[in-house]
């Protein structure tokens, strides 16, 4: 008979930030389990992580098992003793014919398991099994450790508890409502999990919890922030969402400035007047179903005051010293201990955006972009380098390149945000980029695994973006003097083209194989190997530059010498010889419908290896001349043929 | 209205039911409840402790000249250790807010993750900052290391921000608002040591002299572990408790220093270092100290 399982591990609050992928890890550990089933449903609040299943036998499959004992010609006495083993008699055994002869075999039947006794052996090691980024001890050291003090445990099997103890919590039937208004012990079944739980103000499903804040807010012009919604589904288990306001006068202070407090200090979301200009409104969601009485909005909106009228001292405090007057202040601020100052860094960051092609307004930026780091304003809100030092340099009237520049040379901050916006901007970012990057790997702090305490990655990234995409004409191998550091770039370039850009991946690899150094120059040849991709001649011809690679490889083939015409053999060696002559120079495109047919006819009628050494290595030489002639664009062998 | 002496009151009541010894402030300067020898040496070794006290907490950098409506020079603490931490600290911590007047039944409260670490003490643990109304209330940690050295017994450190909880309790804007007791403001009982110390922090705190007394201090800290023998039969009266005294007058002034603006960058890291070597060199001897004390006890 089929029954469904639940299973709720209840904890003390998770990071928001660590639910989703606990649950990817919790399905794919249950899937380990291979106990065959129907649907599974994840769901999770804070306090709890949600496994359901349908469809689940309730004892698995009687199955066999073949045990090997001595060959048939064995003497009578192995095999009674074979058979005693398995308390059989010698006349029940079978036998099976294997490739070195008869063999005795004993056939066990294996009675298939009740589920409910592999999920109770299964399960605390499932559950101590969730990958988490951190993990604690509660019990004492040595104990269990989780991410969060586990505090219950549901399992169930249709109407069965599955019976099992973790961390000295016993799964039952017992789960628990909102810790306020919810109670701390609801029995729960299968059937009524989800309304019981609805009953004690846990909203179970997170798709339920993010549609109810996002209906509630109809009508409200908040602004678009998928981000902080997530944060806010996973941080409440009965979101209500209430709009509060602040004095009109805090819209003096910089958009950027108020914003950020709203979003990364309060998790109020921003809200928008009818012309899309920030108006003295935010909204923040709360984990009740109401605020009759306006506590709620009243506390929030008094936190705010304090929080905005902060940010006003320190923008006012700021502006005592201009930015210019703070460079010599970089010298007390290190970069990295390795690596000095910020001052160091600065000086270094003016030299290369002077090399890379910067004017002066882009140095000047340069010189500037770091002072921020000494204003109160970004101790306070260290997520606001580089827009806090923008902002300060145009009210300090610096032209608007260079303020422009400064604010945005950190972006792009991820692979969806966009580059800076000017020239100057481009420059700047690369040059701190470009910075970081040789200075880190320089002194050994190269990023492994997951640990990258430096961002290097995302700076790499960035460098990779902003030159494609700010379509800037540089060779970057001058920039990439350690050879871990090339590599890891290289490693950005391919992901950018491939996972962000689309280009398929051995597409490339053969256009890298042919130089990365210019990635505008790149982007442009994988441009038109996927139009040339269509073109029917394509992979074959692919596949014959392959072939030659082969050849030439396997002849160990490093001859530079010229191709002696009096050798040649009349016919396909010869034609194919006059369309190498008559298309070098030519673009690829334009002669690939000519080339493929005698290149075909070539390896059909003419033997490579001639007898003849000197025929041979002209041969060679041929071909050899004609792959370089065509790789210019991409190592077309890297190419995967479907033929 | 409960006053901010009020709130004190029924704090402690409150823990003093639920099995707490209830300490008075330690009378050496300290940045926070947690550098107490109440806490950082208590939460160490295997015996169960349950402590809660107001701990005035400094930090130098943070005056304001008492301008400011919510930063301060020094601000009070309610510290709670439950050493172990029972499976229901988390209800009790609720508790303790309904105590003081708070219905949670209508107020918004979340735990949002908040690791806290403090690499002068060697010590850190994983939990919560405790936001009420948008407000954060408490800091809440599950011990995880002290003094550089795995916990036994895991304790729970509740960390009540006690002028945040008044001046929320009693719907004011600047702490200095707070009714401390009736017909007198907090600002009545601290302005003028806000505006002092800030002053002395900021301004005439004289370099050399610190960086003099740090050094005595450090010294008198360095002998007396370097005289520490764990082979010694007489262990037991040796005076550990003092050597970390010397620890945290070390802390208070680097703090100090910090906020005159003495210690630059690079500086910074290694005399974080230095305390840290003092402190986490306390904690062993003491792990070492009572484990001797309990053997005694068990013959």
């Amino acid at each position: 008979m089929s029954v469904p399982f639940l299973l709720e591990i209840g904890t003390e609050e998770i990071p928001d930030w660590m639910i989703p992928p606990a649950l990817e890890s919790l399905q794919v550990l249950f899937e380990k389990a291979a106990i065959p089933h129907d649907a599974v449903r994840l769901d999770a609040t804070p306090r709890r992580l949600v496994l359901r299943a349908e469809g689940l036998s309730e004892r698995q499959k009687d199955s066999e098992e073949r045990v090997l004992g001595p060959a048939r010609s064995a003497p009578a006495q192995a095999v009674a003793g074979f058979a005693r083993k398995h308390a059989v008699r010698p006349e029940d055994l079978t036998f099976e014919s294997t490739p070195r002869g008869e063999y005795y075999v004993f056939i066990r039947k294996v009675k298939g398991r009740h589920t409910k006794d592999i999920l109770a052996d299964s399960l605390p090691a499932m559950i101590l099994g969730i990958h988490f980024p951190k993990t604690m001890y509660w019990t004492g050291k040595g104990g269990a450790q989780f991410i969060r003090p586990l505090r219950w445990i549901v399992a169930l099997l249709g109407n069965d508890i599955i019976p099992f103890e973790l961390a000295g919590v016993r799964a039952g039937a017992l789960s628990s409502g909102h810790r306020r208004l919810g109670s701390g012990e609801i029995a729960v079944t299968i059937a009524d999990y989800e309304q019981r739980l609805r009953d004690h103000y846990v909203i179970v499903s997170a798709e339920e919890r993010r549609n109810k804040i996002r209906r509630e807010l109809e009508g409200v012009r908040v602004k678009p922030d998928p981000v902080l919604l997530e944060t806010l589904v996973y941080l409440t288990e009965y979101p209500t969402p209430i709009t509060g306001g602040f004095d009109r006068q805090f819209l003096d202070l910089p958009e950027e400035v108020l914003v950020t407090v709203m979003r990364h200090h309060q998790k109020y979301f921003s809200v928008e007047d009818a012309s899309g200009r920030l108006a003295p409104e935010f909204v923040a969601v709360m984990n009740i179903p109401s605020d009759a009485e306006g506590f709620v909005r009243r506390g929030n909106e008094r936190v705010l005051r304090a929080r905005f009228n902060d940010a006003r001292f320190f923008w006012e405090t700021d502006q005592k010293k201009k930015l210019a007057d703070r460079k010599s202040d970089l010298a007390h601020v290190t970069f990295q201990a390795k690596l000095g100052t910020y001052l160091e860094k600065t000086e270094r960051m003016m030299a290369l955006v002077g090399e890379l092609g910067g004017d002066r307004q882009a140095v000047r930026a340069a010189e500037l972009s770091k002072c921020d780091l000494t204003t109160e304003l970004v101790k306070e809100f260290t997520e606001l380098q580089g827009v806090v030092g923008g902002l300060y340099a145009r009210v300090q009237g610096e032209s608007e390149p260079v303020w422009q520049a400064i604010y945005d040379h950190y972006k792009p901050e991820s692979m969806e945000d966009v580059i800076p916006r000017s020239r100057a901007g481009q420059f700047v970012a690369l040059a701190d980029k470009l910075d970081t990057l040789a200075g880190c790997f320089g002194v050994g702090l190269v990023p492994t695994g997951s640990r990258d305490p430096f961002a290097l990655r995302r700076a790499a990234q960035g460098v990779v973006k902003i030159i494609v995409e700010g379509k800037l004409d540089l060779s970057l191998s001058k920039y990439l003097t350690d050879q871990t550091l090339a590599e890891f770039l290289a490693e950005r370039i391919r992901y950018y083209f491939r996972d962000l850009r689309g280009f398929k991946y051995d597409e490339v690899n053969a256009c890298m194989a042919a130089g990365s150094s210019n990635l505008a120059d790149l982007e442009a040849r994988l441009v038109r190997v996927r139009n040339l991709r269509s073109s029917p001649d394509f992979e074959p011809l692919a596949a014959s530059f392959k072939r030659i690679r082969n050849i030439l490889e396997q002849a160990k083939f490093t001859g530079v010498g010229r191709i002696d015409t009096g050798l040649l053999e009349a016919g396909p060696e010869q034609d194919l010889y006059e369309e190498y002559q008559s298309t070098t120079g030519q673009p690829i495109e334009s002669v690939i419908s000519r080339l493929r047919p005698k290149v075909d006819r070539f390896f059909d009628k003419v033997l490579v290896n001639a007898p003849d050494a000197r025929i041979r290595q002209n041969r060679l030489t041929l071909l050899s001349a004609l792959l370089r002639e065509f790789s210019t664009i991409a190592d077309f062998s890297e190419i995967v043929t479907t033929a | 209205m409960e006053s901010f002496q009020e709130i004190i009151f029924k704090l402690k009541h409150y823990w003093a039911q639920r099995g707490c010894i209830i300490q008075e402030p330690y009378d050496v300067e300290v940045g926070a409840g947690t550098m107490c020898p109440e806490t950082f040496l208590r939460v160490l070794g295997p015996k169960p402790y349950r402590v809660a006290y107001v701990q005035p907490s400094r930090r130098p950098a943070d005056g304001r000249y008492g301008d400011n409506p919510n930063r301060l020079y020094k601000h009070w603490q309610l510290q709670v250790i439950l050493k172990p931490a029972p499976g229901d600290t988390i209800e009790q911590y609720l508790g303790s807010l309904e105590a003081i007047g708070i219905n949670l039944r209508q107020h918004d409260l979340k735990f949002e993750e908040d690791n806290w670490e403090s690499p002068t003490l060697g010590a850190w643990g994983i939990g919560w900052q405790v936001m009420l109304d948008g407000l954060e209330i408490t800091q809440f940690t599950y011990f995880q290391q002290c003094g550089g050295m795995d916990l036994e017994l895991v304790p729970a450190e509740l960390t009540y921000g006690l002028e945040r909880l008044a001046a929320f309790l009693q719907v004011r804007d600047s702490v200095y608002e707070v009714e401390w007791a009736k017909g007198f403001s907090y600002g009545d009982v601290r302005y003028l040591d806000e505006l002092q110390y800030s002053v002395y922090n900021f301004e005439m705190a004289d370099i050399p002299t610190l960086w003099k007394l740090f050094e005595l201090y450090e010294t008198e800290a360095t002998r007396l572990l370097s005289l520490y023998d764990p082979k010694s039969t007489g262990k037991k009266r040796f005076p550990l408790v003092p050597a970390y005294d010397q620890v945290l007058k070390c802390s208070n002034l680097f703090n100090t220093l910090d906020s005159r603006g003495a210690i630059s960058v690079t500086e910074r890291v290694g005399v974080i270092q230095r305390v840290r070597r003092l402190a986490v060199g306390v904690a062993q001897a003491w792990v070492d100290q009572q484990q001797e004390a309990s053997v005694e006890v068990a013959v």
